[in-house]
């Protein structure tokens, strides 16, 4: 299973080095969203500062969605669906790997918003590594159920639009977990996030495991 | 001997509707046969079928010695579909993809530079990107994937289409080389001349099933004898 993760994720992974559709379209919609905000939210009135942690998160997710229709746009085109049926891949493993490769291109984005949010919005932390295990264990989660959503709504016509509507309430928890440690990481009360940490890595891990055994039945049904 | 494929009475549903109507069907291994019919016949949807890609929802249905209605997964590693589309990624090159599905299907290494040597994509073409590929050549590539693999059964669907006449040679060949080495080889095609000449023995499916000898038409352009008023025409 771990080998054919590797396999599909190393894959994705060239697939999107090759077409640079996260560097070129998606990173500058990302930076796009933070301008966005910033234009909306007087960075003077303090309302900027006092809700970036939230308008971090918001970001990373309509990023997220994106590479989530991205990795299943790949296998939409041209058959590679019933090719991965007939791969004699573990489903289990083309989940892992899928979610692997999403995962990475994600924690390259949060970086890129985390240096946008720290040049644009003036934003300074305290709690380094309560805020990269937030990132990661966001991360995890994310993917683990971006996977898994995107997979089911890749079977359908109109996936470009259900991918959101499916997958934004159940992030609903990383978004709020991820934003409360944000904020306990930028106030210096790390003690306050570690718990959300902790909720944020059960979400992940739970996804995960739905993830590896429902993921063959969806990809069948898809 | 058992045969590698071994049907009878074998419905198969596309979506909610019955594309296979009752379909009888024996292969031996090592046979080539050729599988003809009219547009819409159901030749697609048997090849998919016996990939395992489409449910069988009564009848009797082996392939390889997997009961296809409870074991597909096991049948799919073990046989080779040339479809319609190239189940290739545009992004890839054509050494990328090669490699990435023969790995999948654990194939060893030699056996991806191997299939990439006899399609003729062992020079310039193999670090091409697919999407730069003209249609022929992603047919060869796909060929190549399928070669690779080194499936027990292979199931073409017009291995022919949109092939110069040299590569159309070297695909007779591969198939002929593959039944020589024990693979079994069920091929689906309208170029009936070159077919005959590369199948032992054809069958003609029409309207979803496989006519008895005396209810076959050599044509297969007529409709069938009765057919069911709910059998799909697929392509």
């Amino acid at each position: 299973m771990f080998r054919d993760a590797l396999l599909v994720a190393g894959k994705d992974l060239r697939v999107e080095a090759r077409s640079r559709v996260a560097l070129n379209q998606v990173a500058p919609f990302a930076l796009l969203v933070l301008i966005m905000f910033a234009f909306a939210l007087d960075p003077d009135s303090g309302v900027l500062s006092k809700a970036t942690p939230g308008l971090y998160w918001v970001a990373v997710l309509f990023c997220a969605v994106l590479a989530i229709q991205r990795a299943f746009a790949i296998e939409a085109a041209d058959g590679n669906r019933d090719a991965l049926r007939l791969s004699g891949l573990e489903p289990a493993g083309i989940y892992l790997g899928k979610m692997a490769a999403i995962a990475a291109q994600l924690v390259i984005l949060e970086v890129l918003l985390g240096l946008g949010v720290v040049l644009l919005y003036g934003t300074k932390t305290a709690g380094w590594a309560l805020l990269v295990c937030t990132c990661l264990a966001a991360t995890a989660g994310i993917a683990a159920a971006g996977t898994l959503y995107g997979v089911l709504a890749a079977g359908l016509r109109v996936r470009e639009t259900l991918l959101p509507l499916l997958l934004l309430p159940v992030l609903s928890p990383v978004l709020i977990g991820s934003t409360r440690a944000f904020e306990a990481a930028r106030n210096g009360t790390p003690g306050e996030g570690w718990p959300w940490v902790g909720l944020l890595a059960v979400f992940a891990l739970t996804y995960t495991i739905f993830g590896a055994f429902g993921f063959g039945p969806l990809l069948e049904e898809s | 001997m058992e045969p590698v494929v071994h049907l009878r009475s074998a419905v198969s549903l596309l979506g909610r509707f019955p594309a296979l109507a009752g379909v009888d069907l024996d292969v031996d291994p090592g046979e080539i046969v050729l599988l003809q019919g009219p547009n819409g016949a159901g030749k697609t949807t048997l090849l998919r079928t016996l990939a395992g890609l489409l449910p069988v929802v009564s009848g009797t249905a082996t392939v390889l010695g997997h009961d296809l209605r409870t074991d597909a997964r096991a049948v799919r590693r073990r046989v080779g579909l040339l479809g319609h589309a190239t189940m290739l990624y545009d992004e890839l090159t054509v050494a990328d993809n090669v490699r990435f599905w023969s790995r999948a299907a654990k194939a060893r290494p030699a056996d991806a530079e191997a299939a990439l040597t006899e399609l003729g994509l062992d020079g310039r073409l193999r670090d091409v990107a697919v999407a730069r590929l003209s249609a022929g050549q992603r047919r060869r590539a796909s060929i190549a994937v399928m070669v690779a693999r080194r499936p027990e059964l292979w199931l073409l669907d017009e291995p022919h289409a949109g092939l110069d006449a040299a590569t159309r040679d070297v695909v007779d060949d591969l198939v002929r080389r593959a039944a020589a080495s024990g693979a079994t080889v069920v091929v689906a095609s309208h170029e009936l001349e070159r077919a005959t000449a590369l199948a032992g023995r054809s069958v003609t499916i029409v309207g979803g099933v496989i006519p008895g000898p005396d209810e076959a038409d050599p044509d297969g352009e007529t409709a069938p004898p009765d057919p069911s008023p709910e059998v799909a025409r697929v392509p």
